[in-house]
């Protein structure tokens, strides 16, 4: 579980005019762990795992993937790399198919280009589309979403609407992932599911993941380490149990004040 | 009425318009993909025919040769054009967009006419054969042609943006930038491959009206007859784009006849495509098949 770090931010600062996003973050997401990023709305979360991706640019600081510096690296790019992402908002094509999403996450391992796929008959970018198929099946069954393979992405629920995006990202075979907010929305049955599914990517599929959730619950329950930011900054680390007795996360984050409240039976 | 003659007009109507559907698609690939009017449409298709006209008269190429060659040029100036001119506009106001693209108009009409003179002229002949028969009708052998050639486009396209790993991320990115970044989709060669693909089959039309009207500055008259044929077919839709250009090559066509007939105005098949414009506008302005903008104030 502990491995090498995969995944580094060294004093990440992101500023947009005036506005302080990340102060000074920095933190180390080791290969094969489940690492979390909470806090309270507005801390810098989404922030933080857009400078993962690339959509933003750090002010200040470096991320390292994979030991190798990152920081100036496009977004199509970091993608190539390994670094596959879900959005807070839904973000599928609409109008494509299930299985037309997930292909597109197959993009940069696709190899044939235009000229290979004109000769598709030919057979090598043939046999290059099944194993791809191949894949993208298996991928089909470990989220469940058989049923809805040539389904419009559009009409489908919230849930598997999320089921899929999710499918789309590991389509990439990224060797991490982040997930901004992966259960937000759901119902408790549609929560456990997709708990399993991270822990399952995790443990079978051996992916690193870095995830931002609200429900404290599957927070502490899945996440081997934990980093909590507030207002931009980060206030602790540790696993859950560090985490929850950190006294200043009890105060910033579960709502604590400096003294127990009595509680109202 | 004389029911061949209207037949006749309403086949050449889609002869025509089937190129309108072409070149009307070609607009729609840079529009979907990277949001850009382009207005220099029509010179692409000025272009394409006088590279070819050139290889085949000055150079004395086979016709096979030398379209193959005018590909190729079209495809590199397609990205050159998106690369110098249009890249560093991006996140410019459409309006600077626009009025770029404007202005490459103008640039390669003169350009063509300082190269290549004012006249229209002829291609060499490249059929043996005139005239064919064909469900009893007599048809000229490059209307023929050029409605295979247009299928065939069309066709491509089609098999493209369904099955192929471009168009499969063409498509990822007309819908959303951000998220066919993150799935490893390079944007700017996205967009530099949808001008590409655009200058290159807008160039193979601009080949064949220049083999069957000769090559002249009329030709970039393709990219305004566009307008009419996306805003009907909807701006942002590819089907509705080639169904746009077949309703416009027949309307025009009609119309004249009915100009001629009856109402004697004079230049209908100029006008009609632009009457229906402004109509389809008033009443249905997204278009049969474009997208909704819905916008909440």
């Amino acid at each position: 579980m502990a491995g090498p770090p995969i995944l580094e931010a060294e004093r990440v600062s992101l500023r947009f005019g005036g506005v302080r996003a990340l102060t000074d973050v920095s933190f180390a997401v080791r290969g094969g762990e489940i690492f979390s990023i909470i806090g309270p709305n507005g801390a810098g979360k989404t922030s933080m795992v857009n400078c993962v991706s690339g959509r933003y640019r750090p002010t200040e600081g470096r991320i390292l993937f994979d030991g190798q510096d990152v920081t100036r690296t496009g977004t199509s790019r970091r993608a190539a790399l390994g670094i596959g992402r879900t959005f807070q908002n839904l973000a599928l094509f609409g109008h494509m198919t299930v299985l037309d999403n997930i292909m597109v996450g197959r993009h940069h391992l696709l190899k044939s280009g235009l000229l290979r796929g004109m000769a598709y008959w030919l057979g090598g970018a043939q046999r290059e589309e099944l194993e791809h198929r191949r894949e993208v099946e298996q991928i089909i069954d470990f989220l469940e979403i058989q049923h809805i393979r040539k389904a419009t992405a559009g009409t489908l629920s919230y849930g598997l609407r999320k089921r899929v995006e999710l499918a789309r990202a590991i389509a990439l075979r990224p060797k991490l992932i982040l997930l901004d907010e992966p259960m937000a929305g759901m119902n408790l049955e549609e929560k456990e599911d997709m708990a399993r599914f991270i822990i399952d990517l995790n443990e079978e599929w051996g992916m690193t993941v870095l995830m931002i959730e609200h429900d404290m619950g599957v927070v502490m329950d899945i996440s081997h380490r934990i980093m909590v930011l507030d207002f931009g900054r980060r206030i602790a680390d540790g696993t859950p149990e560090v985490v929850l007795a950190d006294e200043h996360v009890r105060r910033a984050y579960l709502g604590e004040a400096d003294e127990p409240v009595e509680r109202v039976a | 009425m004389d029911a061949p003659l209207l037949f006749q007009l309403v086949l050449n109507g889609l002869i025509v318009g089937a190129l309108y559907g072409v070149v009307a698609m070609s607009f729609v690939l840079i529009y979907k993909a990277s949001q850009v009017v382009n207005f220099a449409q029509g010179e692409f298709l000025l272009v394409g025919a006088w590279v070819c006209w050139w290889l085949l008269t000055a150079w004395q190429l086979p016709f096979w040769a030398g379209f193959l060659v005018t590909l190729a040029f079209m495809t590199i100036f397609g990205v050159l054009l998106q690369v110098i001119v249009l890249r560093p506009l991006i996140g410019e106001p459409v309006i600077s967009v626009i009025m770029a693209t404007v202005g490459l108009s103008i640039f390669f009409q003169a350009l063509m006419k300082w190269m290549f003179g004012v006249f229209a002229q002829p291609f060499p002949p490249i059929f043996t054969a005139d005239r064919m028969r064909v469900l009893g009708l007599e048809v000229q052998t490059v209307y023929l042609a050029s409605l295979v050639v247009s299928a065939l486009i069309m066709l491509g396209f089609w098999w493209f943006f369904t099955y192929s790993k471009h168009g499969l991320a063409m498509r990822a990115t007309a819908f959303d930038q951000q998220v066919a970044q993150s799935l490893g989709v390079s944007v700017p060669r996205v967009f530099a491959m949808s001008w590409a693909i655009s200058a290159v089959v807008s160039a193979v039309a601009g080949v064949v009206v220049g083999v069957v009207n000769g090559v002249s500055s009329a030709l970039s008259f393709y990219g305004i007859k566009v307008f009419p044929a996306v805003i009907l077919g909807g701006l942002d839709s590819v089907v509705g784009a080639v169904l746009g250009g077949l309703i416009v090559g027949v309307l025009e066509n009609v119309a004249q006849y009915v100009d001629a007939e009856w109402l004697n105005w004079g230049n209908m098949y100029q006008i009609a495509p632009f009457y229906a414009l402004i109509l389809i506008l008033l009443i249905k302005p997204y278009g049969l098949f474009g997208t909704r903008n819905i916008e909440r104030v």
